[in-house]
C-alpha cells in the first residue's frame, strides 16, 4: 500500500514536470530537450534560497516561476522563433528544434558546472514524517504533491475554461487555421513555451525538496518527461497527468521490489510497449 | 555495373588516401597514432551514421548503444572464441539490435526515433549494471596482444568497407528509395516504396558498423564496464561531427571529424570541464550557421565562384 | 462490363463526422469516370481511401476482383493504382527526370537503370516535357509541375490513374493543353478516375459520372444525364435554382 501512495506522490510531481514539456511540445510544437536543465535550474534556485536565506521552496516558487517564464520567453524569441520561421515542414522544425535544444541543454549543463561545480546538492526541508493511512511519508513529498496538484489543477482549468487557454489549445491542434481566425500564433506559441518553462522550473523547485540533483541529472528528467508526454498523448492534459501517475507508480514499484537502479529501464520499457501498441498515447490523436 | 571515368578517379584517389593513411604507424609517433585511431574511429562511426540519418533525416542517438554492445562482444567473446570471429559476430548482433529498434520506431515519426535512441544506451547500461550486481561480477578485462596499430589498421579497413558500402547504396535502388523518402514520405509510399522496410534495412548499417567498431576498440580500453562502454557522449559527438561535415556527400563526415577531434583534444587539455559546453555550442553553430555542414558551405562557395566566373 | 475497380459500402468516419457514406460504384476498364460534387462532398477523401492514403472505416474496395481495402498505400501503388495530389508534390531535391524515374522504379512495373530512364524519358515526352528532364523542380511553371507529376504517375504503367483536381488552377490556355493531355490518355485506353470541378472537362472527357454530396452518392450516369438531374443541381446551387 505504501508503494502505491509513494508512487502517487512521486507521480504527482512528475505530472507537473511533464506538464511543462506538454505545453512546450504539444502546444508550442518545440521538442525541448533542455527541459531537464530548466528543472535542475529551478531546483538550484530553491536550494540556494533555502540554504542562504531559509526561504521555503514553496515560497521560492513565486520567484522561480516568473523568472523562468521570462527566461523561456527570451529563449523562444531568440533561438526558436527563427527556426519556426525558416522550417519548410513540421518534420524539419522538429529536427532543428531537437538539435538546438540539445545544444542549449549542453550549454546549460556546461554553465551550471562552471558556476555551481559538479557536486550533488540536496537539502532537508520538511523532512519530518507525515502519517497517511497508517504509513509515514516525508512531509516534503506530500507538500510537493499537494502543490503539484494545485498547480496542475489550476493549469487544467485555465486551459479548459479561459479564453487564452482555448487559444493555446487551438494553436496546438491547427496552427494554420488558428491564424485564419485571427490568433497571433507566434505570440501564443511563445506564451505556451514560456509557461511550460515556468511550470517545469516550479516542478524542479518542488522536486528538489526530496530528491538529490546535480548539474548532469537534467537528461534523466527530460527523458522521463518525454516518456510521460508521449504516453499520455501529446498535447492532452489529462493524459499527461494519468501517465505521470502511472510512471510514478511503476518506478516506485520497481525501485522497491526489484532494484532502484532499474527505474529508467522500467520507464523505458513502458515507453517501448506504448510505442508498439498505441503510439499516439492514451488520449492522443492518431495522425493520418 | 558500369563505372564512369569520374568513378575511377574517385576510387583511385580513395585507394591512394587509404594507402597513405595506412603508413601512419610507421611514419609518425605514438601520440599521432592515438589521434589517428580516434579520427579513424569517429570517421567510421560518423560516416555510417550519415548513411542512414542523412537521407532519412532521422537523428539516431543509438551509436553509443551499438558501440557498447560491440565492446561487450569482444569482452565476453575473447575468452571463448577466436578473435577473427568476434567482429562479424558483433556486426550481426548490432544488426539484430538495429532491426529491433527499427521495427519499434521507424514506422513512426522521427521524434519517437530520436527519443528512443537517446534512452537506448542508458537502458542497456542499466540492465547490464543490474545483471552484474545480481551475478556478482564486475567489469571485464580484455587482455590481448592486439596493439594500437592493429586497431588502427582494422579501423581503416572498416572505413574502406563503409565507404564502399555507401557508394554502392548511393547507386542502388535502396539509396534512391531513401532519397525519395527523405524528400516526401507520402509520395514515396504512393510511388510504391515500402518506407518502413527501406528505413529499417538501411538502419542495419550504422547499427552493425558501430557494433563492429566497439568490438575493435575493446582491447584499447582493457577494462570494460557499463559506464565506460555506453558513454552517451559518444552518440552526441558522432552526430555533431557528421552534421558539421555535412551528410550530403560521402566524404562529408570525414571533413567534420578531423577539425572536431582536434578541437575536442584542445579543450580536453585546457579546460576539461567545458567539453559539455563545447558540445552545446557546436550544436547551435550547426543549426544556425552550418545547416548543411562544411559540404554545404563548400557547395555554396563553389556556386558563387562559378556564377561570378560566368559574369 | 468487367469492373477494374469496385467500391462496396465504403464509409469513412473521422470521429463523429461521416466524410464518405456507403459509396458504391464500379469503374470499368478503359473508362473515364468523373467523381464530382460540391466542395466538402467527400470526393478527395474517396480518392484517398482508394489510394490507401487513409484507412477505410467500413466497406470494401476491390481491384480486378481482389480486395485492396486493408492494404497500405505502397501495396496499392504496386498493384497498379497511381495518383496525383491536389497540391502538386514533386521531390524537391531531385531534377524532373529523377522525379519521373521514381514512378518507374517503384511503381506497378518495377524497372531499374537504363530501362527506367528510358521509360521516364518516354513519359516526359508524352506529357509534353521532352528534353526537360534535367531541369530543377523549382524552375518549372505551374502546369509543368503538374505535367511532371503526371509523368511520374504514368511511368509505373498503372492500371488505374487517379487525378485529384488535376485541372485546378490553370489559366485558359493551360486548361486547353491539360484537357488535350487527358484526352490523349483516354484515347490510349487508360482507366481514369477524375475528381474535378471544371465542368468542361467533365462534359468532354468523362464516359460516366458519380455525383457526391455530403459524403453520399446522389446520382450516377452519363455527364449529360447527371448534370441535368435536379438533385445534382440542388446540391451544387441550392434549392432556388432546381
Amino acid at each position: 500500500m505504501d508503494i502505491i501512495i509513494t508512487g502517487f506522490l512521486l507521480g504527482g510531481t512528475y505530472a507537473l514536470i511533464a506538464m511543462g514539456l506538454n505545453l512546450q511540445y504539444g502546444m508550442a510544437r518545440i521538442m525541448n530537450l533542455a527541459n531537464g536543465e530548466m528543472l535542475v535550474a529551478g531546483g538550484f534556485a530553491a536550494f540556494w534560497f533555502w540554504t542562504a536565506a531559509q526561504v521555503s521552496p514553496l515560497l521560492t516558487v513565486f520567484v522561480v516561476a516568473p523568472v523562468a517564464f521570462a527566461a523561456n520567453w527570451l529563449l523562444y524569441i531568440v533561438f526558436l522563433r527563427p527556426l519556426v520561421k525558416r522550417a519548410r515542414s513540421r518534420g524539419q522544425l522538429e529536427v532543428d528544434a531537437i538539435l538546438t535544444t540539445f545544444g542549449l541543454s549542453f550549454v546549460s549543463v556546461g554553465l551550471m558546472l562552471a558556476v555551481f561545480g559538479g557536486d550533488y546538492f540536496s537539502y532537508s526541508y520538511l523532512s519530518f514524517p507525515v502519517h497517511i493511512l497508517g504509513d509515514s511519508y516525508g512531509a516534503n513529498r506530500v507538500a510537493a504533491f499537494v502543490s503539484a496538484v494545485v498547480i496542475c489543477g489550476a493549469l487544467w482549468l485555465w486551459l479548459d475554461r479561459s479564453r487564452a487557454g482555448l487559444t493555446i489549445r487551438a494553436i496546438a491542434v491547427a496552427p494554420d487555421s488558428a491564424r485564419l481566425v485571427g490568433i497571433d500564433v507566434g505570440k501564443m506559441a511563445a506564451l505556451a513555451f514560456a509557461l511550460g518553462g515556468a511550470v517545469t522550473a516550479t516542478g524542479g523547485a518542488l522536486i528538489s525538496t526530496f530528491l538529490t540533483l546535480d548539474a548532469s541529472t537534467g537528461v534523466m528528467f527530460t527523458l522521463k518527461a518525454l516518456i510521460i508526454v508521449i504516453m499520455g498523448g501529446v498535447g492532452d492534459v489529462r493524459g499527461t497527468i494519468i501517465a505521470a501517475l502511472a510512471l510514478g507508480l511503476l518506478e516506485t514499484f520497481v525501485a522497491t521490489v526489484i532494484d532502484p537502479g532499474l527505474t529508467l529501464a522500467a520507464a523505458y520499457l513502458l515507453f517501448v510497449i506504448i510505442l508498439l501498441v498505441r503510439p499516439q498515447g492514451l488520449f492522443g490523436r492518431r495522425s493520418a | 555495373m558500369r563505372l564512369t571515368s569520374n568513378d575511377w578517379r574517385n576510387l583511385t584517389l580513395a585507394a591512394l588516401g587509404l594507402a597513405i593513411a595506412a603508413c601512419l604507424p610507421w611514419l609518425l609517433g605514438n601520440y599521432a597514432l592515438t589521434i589517428g585511431v580516434t579520427i579513424a574511429m569517429y570517421t567510421v562511426l560518423a560516416t555510417s551514421w550519415a548513411l542512414f540519418s542523412g537521407p532519412t533525416h532521422y537523428i539516431s542517438l543509438a551509436t553509443a548503444a551499438f558501440f557498447g554492445v560491440g565492446t561487450y562482444v569482444t569482452g565476453i567473446g575473447i575468452q571463448h572464441l577466436p578473435y577473427w570471429t568476434l567482429l562479424p559476430l558483433a556486426g550481426v548482433i548490432g544488426a539484430v539490435l538495429a532491426a529491433l529498434v527499427g521495427l519499434a520506431t521507424l514506422r513512426l515519426s522521427g521524434v519517437y526515433f530520436v527519443i528512443f535512441t537517446l534512452g537506448l544506451a542508458e537502458f542497456i547500461r542499466q540492465v547490464i549494471t543490474w545483471g552484474q550486481n545480481v551475478s556478482g561480477t564486475k567489469g571485464i578485462y580484455v587482455l590481448t596482444s592486439i596493439t594500437e596499430a592493429h586497431i588502427y589498421w582494422q579501423l581503416l579497413g572498416l572505413a574502406a568497407l563503409v565507404y564502399l558500402l555507401g557508394w554502392a547504396i548511393g547507386r542502388s535502388r535502396l539509396g534512391f528509395a531513401l532519397r525519395i523518402i527523405g524528400d516526401d514520405e507520402q509520395v514515396a509510399r504512393h510511388s510504391g516504396i515500402h518506407t518502413a522496410r527501406a528505413k529499417i534495412l538501411l538502419f542495419l548499417v550504422p547499427g552493425s558498423v558501430a557494433a563492429i567498431t566497439g568490438a575493435i576498440l575493446a582491447p584499447r580500453y582493457v577494462y570494460i564496464e557499463p559506464s565506460l562502454a555506453f558513454a552517451p557522449m559518444l552518440s552526441f559527438q558522432v552526430v555533431i561531427m557528421a552534421l558539421l561535415g555535412g551528410t550530403g556527400r560521402l566524404w562529408g563526415p570525414l571533413v567534420g571529424v578531423i577539425p572536431f577531434t582536434f578541437l575536442w583534444e584542445a579543450i580536453s587539455i585546457t579546460v576539461p570541464n567545458q567539453t559539455t559546453l563545447l558540445l552545446g555550442v557546436s550544436f547551435l553553430i550547426i543549426v544556425y550557421l552550418l545547416p548543411k555542414g562544411f559540404v554545404g558551405l563548400f557547395g555554396a562557395i563553389r556556386r558563387r565562384m562559378g556564377s561570378e566566373g560566368l559574369v | 462490363m468487367s469492373a477494374v475497380l469496385s467500391l462496396r459500402g465504403v464509409t469513412k468516419r473521422f470521429g463523429g463526422l461521416v466524410a464518405v457514406n456507403a459509396m458504391d460504384f464500379d469503374v470499368a476498364e478503359h473508362e473515364v469516370l468523373g467523381l464530382i460534387g460540391p466542395n466538402g462532398s467527400g470526393k478527395s477523401t474517396t480518392l484517398n481511401l482508394i489510394s490507401g492514403a487513409l484507412p477505410v472505416t467500413t466497406g470494401a474496395i476491390a481491384l480486378r476482383g481482389s480486395p485492396i481495402t486493408q492494404l497500405p498505400a505502397q501495396d496499392i501503388a504496386r498493384r497498379g493504382i497511381a495518383r496525383t495530389f491536389q497540391l502538386v508534390r514533386l521531390l524537391p531535391s531531385m531534377n524532373v527526370l529523377e522525379n519521373v524515374m521514381a514512378g518507374a522504379v517503384f511503381g506497378h512495373r518495377r524497372r531499374w537503370g537504363h530501362e527506367a530512364e528510358a521509360v521516364a524519358q518516354a513519359m516526359l515526352e508524352k506529357v509534353g516535357m521532352a528534353g526537360r528532364g534535367h531541369m530543377a523542380v523549382g524552375q518549372l511553371t505551374y502546369i509543368d509541375t503538374k505535367r511532371g507529376e503526371l509523368a511520374r504517375v504514368l511511368a509505373g504503367e498503372p492500371r488505374v490513374v487517379l487525378l485529384d483536381e488535376w485541372l485546378a488552377g490553370l489559366n485558359p490556355t493551360e486548361l486547353e493543353e491539360g484537357l488535350a493531355l487527358i484526352r490523349a490518355l483516354r484515347d490510349e485506353g487508360r482507366t481514369i478516375i477524375l475528381v474535378e470541378h471544371v465542368m468542361d472537362a467533365i462534359r468532354s472527357l468523362c464516359d460516366r459520372c458519380v455525383v457526391m454530396a455530403s459524403g453520399s452518392k446522389i446520382a450516377e450516369g452519363t455527364p449529360a444525364e447527371v448534370l441535368a438531374d435536379p438533385e445534382v443541381i440542388r446540391a451544387y446551387l441550392g434549392d432556388d435554382d432546381a
